[in-house]
């Protein structure tokens, strides 16, 4: 990015390093968040309708999960992604690929736990009348989690907002290289440490307004749908 | 299979594809290396000339080295020689070559609270510096800046580990962060040339001792051992070292400058760099 | 159809039934009357298998069986697709929400139903799965008068078509109107069973009498 210029300047002349980092930015963190429903919202189902011994120990380890650190995360992908390491043939590390793959880690326990306490209020309500019409435990999860997504939508919100924060993984496995792996958090993070504090700060809003649009998006589709399925 | 499955659904959403990354290779080099904005400058060049798309890794020596030693990079850019030489001396790159040097400056408030004045000698400047307990911010991470830190302090005949107290600070961070911190309490902290130049947080830092040989900053670069890392992409790394080598990388460093001042100084032909 | 052997269900310390024998064969609505606390829900939900028994055998001879409960759930979707949801076999939605008077509020989302309308709408949801048994948990103890007959009048039609009613209720008037055979419960014990006239014209416990004549069974 040049250098020397506000965050605002970069943002109205429309500078294309910072578009592709928050480009880059969306795409990771929002996929990160598909791949992240996609496992965890049926576990969080799953678990919400279950009954088995150490189901409260497995909650409460599910919950604790959703404070897993980042870096952590971060470094044991690496091992696991770095060619000396059991997935090195893959050739995954250093690319946007393996910040999905972090990034996806970091969000399902939040989504998975999130999803398992709206699926069990809802069960709570549905499950007398599902079990006398004899609903069958696959068709019960499709219903409620139905009848329940937009409540989940908000359980993906989080973990969105989750994924678009956070450094500690993306920085590690990705290398923030520049026009490839750099994302609006890794270039905040290179930017306060150049000293270029008053660009940190305004990336660091513009990163926000996307997070802040994002959700705005997501309230006035969930208004809109809501109105139409009652 | 498995990873079939995960790279369809990673780019199924969004996320631009690996086929990109077939002409490039990965160097890992270190974050005063990048901060200095050389690379920015380097490598559009080499890009130009070769076609290589060259993906710069930037952390601690350290951890920079651990990169070549996992064979996650192909070529390894640091400046910490007695480092690199155990690199290749353990078999993790192949050969080392000098590239350029640049220096360190010994960095502190401008009023001066040492007294120091405006010196050549870091060593009397270190001695000063541990007798009147003055606030000293060290990097603490193993890179190349720091391991020269710490050789000077010996130099000085002091055992830092030792009689640090809590004027020291080892921060374990890299040295924007550490100018950052030394900025902020008005402290001294050995800074290379490159990244204070183009610091942009200086407040009432300046530059207090400069011009010492022993304040040398030599950079090496080896390509990692492609016996040890079958994956290593041998030709196109090796293309990048020769071209750092060569007249016109060597004269595209000398180039290389911030506020007309040049900052690194091409140093390929020396048999004892 | 269903029958009942010396059932005990009890939660705890509580016992719900106690000891309960009873066959309940096809033919006009059976209805099931007491107080409070006598068992009525209980016996419902074990017969429609939502409950096991803690001693004593219920048998069934493999009819299908649907309930509508005291509050019965709305999913949160349109009322029709309410009765979709639990069909069993062709799709009868239309006619089904027709013979419970809700063909107007077909695509309403089926929580904003009044009480009344809620009620009914369960009523279709547990003949989309064409029982040969219905049974209905007070179906209209909340319910103004309007709304009770209209669901009164679907329990007649649907029991002439052959489908045997299971039900409970605390109006006796209801008792009076709806019941083929009257069961008193109370306690969890069996007290009374008969046909419908018989039990209130000449009803053979003295607490069934007192029921009758209004008293609190304690």
């Amino acid at each position: 990015m040049p250098e020397h210029l506000s965050a605002l300047d970069l943002v109205l002349t429309g500078d294309p390093a910072l578009f592709a980092i928050v480009r880059l930015s969306i795409a990771v963190s929002f996929s990160a968040v598909l791949l992240a429903a996609v496992i965890g919202v049926p576990l969080g189902a799953a678990i919400a309708l279950s009954s088995f011994r150490g189901r409260d120990a497995a909650i409460v380890v599910l919950n604790a999960m959703m404070g897993l650190p980042p870096v952590v995360i971060g470094l044991v992908v690496y091992l696991a992604l770095s060619h000396s390491g059991p997935l090195g043939a893959w050739g995954l590390l250093f690319t946007p690929q393996a910040m999905v793959i972090a990034q996806t880690i970091l969000v399902t326990p939040i989504i998975a736990a999130l999803s398992r306490q709206t699926i069990e209020d809802l069960w709570l309500e549905y499950r007398d009348e599902l079990t006398a019409l004899e609903v069958g435990p696959v068709r019960r999860i499709v219903t409620l989690v139905w009848d329940a997504r937009f409540s989940l939508i908000t359980a993906l919100l989080a973990g969105f907002g989750r994924a678009a924060a956070e450094v500690g993984a993306v920085i590690i496995v990705g290398g923030n290289i520049e026009g490839f792996t750099r994302t609006m958090t890794t270039a905040i993070a290179l930017e306060t440490s150049k000293g270029d504090l008053p660009l940190a700060i305004g990336l660091g809003l513009v990163l926000m307004a996307i997070v802040v649009a994002v959700n705005a998006l997501a309230w006035t589709l969930r208004r809109a749908a809501e109105r139409m399925a009652g | 299979m498995i990873r079939r499955l995960l790279l369809a659904l990673a780019f199924l959403a969004f996320v631009p594809p690996a086929s990109a990354q077939q002409n490039s290779i990965v160097v890992a080099s270190t974050t005063s290396t990048q901060d200095s904005g050389l690379f920015g400058h380097l490598l559009p060049l080499f890009k130009a000339k070769s076609g290589i798309d060259v993906k710069v890794v930037a952390v601690g020596t350290g951890q920079a080295l651990d990169i070549g030693r996992r064979g996650d990079a192909d070529v390894v850019f640091v400046h910490a020689k007695s480092e690199e030489e155990k690199f290749i001396a353990e078999g993790g790159g192949v050969k080392r070559f000098p590239v350029m040097y640049n220096d360190f400056v010994l960095i502190g408030p401008r009023s001066d609270p040492a007294g120091i004045g405006r010196s050549k000698d870091i060593v009397a400047a270190l001695r000063t510096l541990e007798a009147k307990q003055q606030p000293f911010i060290s990097r603490g991470d193993r890179s190349g800046t720091h391991l020269a830190e710490l050789k000077l302090w010996k130099a000085a005949g002091i055992d830092i580990e030792h009689d640090k107290g809590p004027w020291y600070k080892a921060i374990g961070q890299g040295m924007g962060a550490a100018l950052n911190t030394a900025s902020a309490s008005d402290a001294y902290v050995l800074s290379d040339r490159g990244t204070w130049l183009s610091f942009k947080n200086k407040g009432e830092l300046t530059i207090v001792v400069q011009g010492d040989k022993r304040l040398f900053n030599q950079y090496g670069v080896m390509l990692v051992n492609p016996a040890r890392h079958p994956h290593v992409k041998k030709a196109q790394g090796q293309q990048f070292i020769d071209w750092l080598l060569s007249p016109d990388g060597q004269s595209a460093i000398a180039n290389y400058r911030i506020d007309g001042q040049q900052l690194f100084f091409p140093n390929a032909g020396d048999p004892n760099a | 159809m269903i029958r009942f052997e010396d059932v005990t269900v009890s939660a705890g310390s509580v016992t719900l039934l106690d000891r309960l024998s009873l066959a309940i064969e096809p033919g006009p609505p059976t209805v099931l009357i007491g107080p409070n606390g006598a068992g009525k829900t209980t016996l419902l939900r074990a017969a429609m298998g939502l409950l096991a028994p803690t001693a004593g055998r219920i048998t069934r001879t493999g009819e299908r069986r649907a309930i509508v409960f005291q509050r019965p759930t709305m999913l949160r979707r349109s009322a029709a697709a309410n009765v979709r949801y639990a069909m069993a076999g062709s799709d009868r939605t239309r006619e089904l929400l027709a013979l419970v008077g809700l063909e107007h509020a077909a695509d309403r989302p089926a929580r904003r139903l009044s009480a009344g309308e809620q009620q009914r709408l369960a009523l279709a949801r547990a003949l989309a799965r064409n029982p040969t048994i219905l049974f209905l948990d007070e179906p209209t103890a909340s319910l103004d008068p309007g709304s009770t007959k209209a669901v009164e009048d679907v329990i007649r039609t649907v029991s002439g078509r052959g489908i045997k009613i299971v039900m409970s209720t605390h109006d006796l008037g209801e008792a009076r109107r709806l019941a083929g055979e009257v069961v008193l419960l109370h306690r969890g014990r069996l007290v009374e069973k008969r046909p419908a006239p018989s039990f209130f014209d000449a009803p053979r416990t003295e607490e069934a009498r007192r029921f009758i004549a209004g008293e609190l069974l304690v």
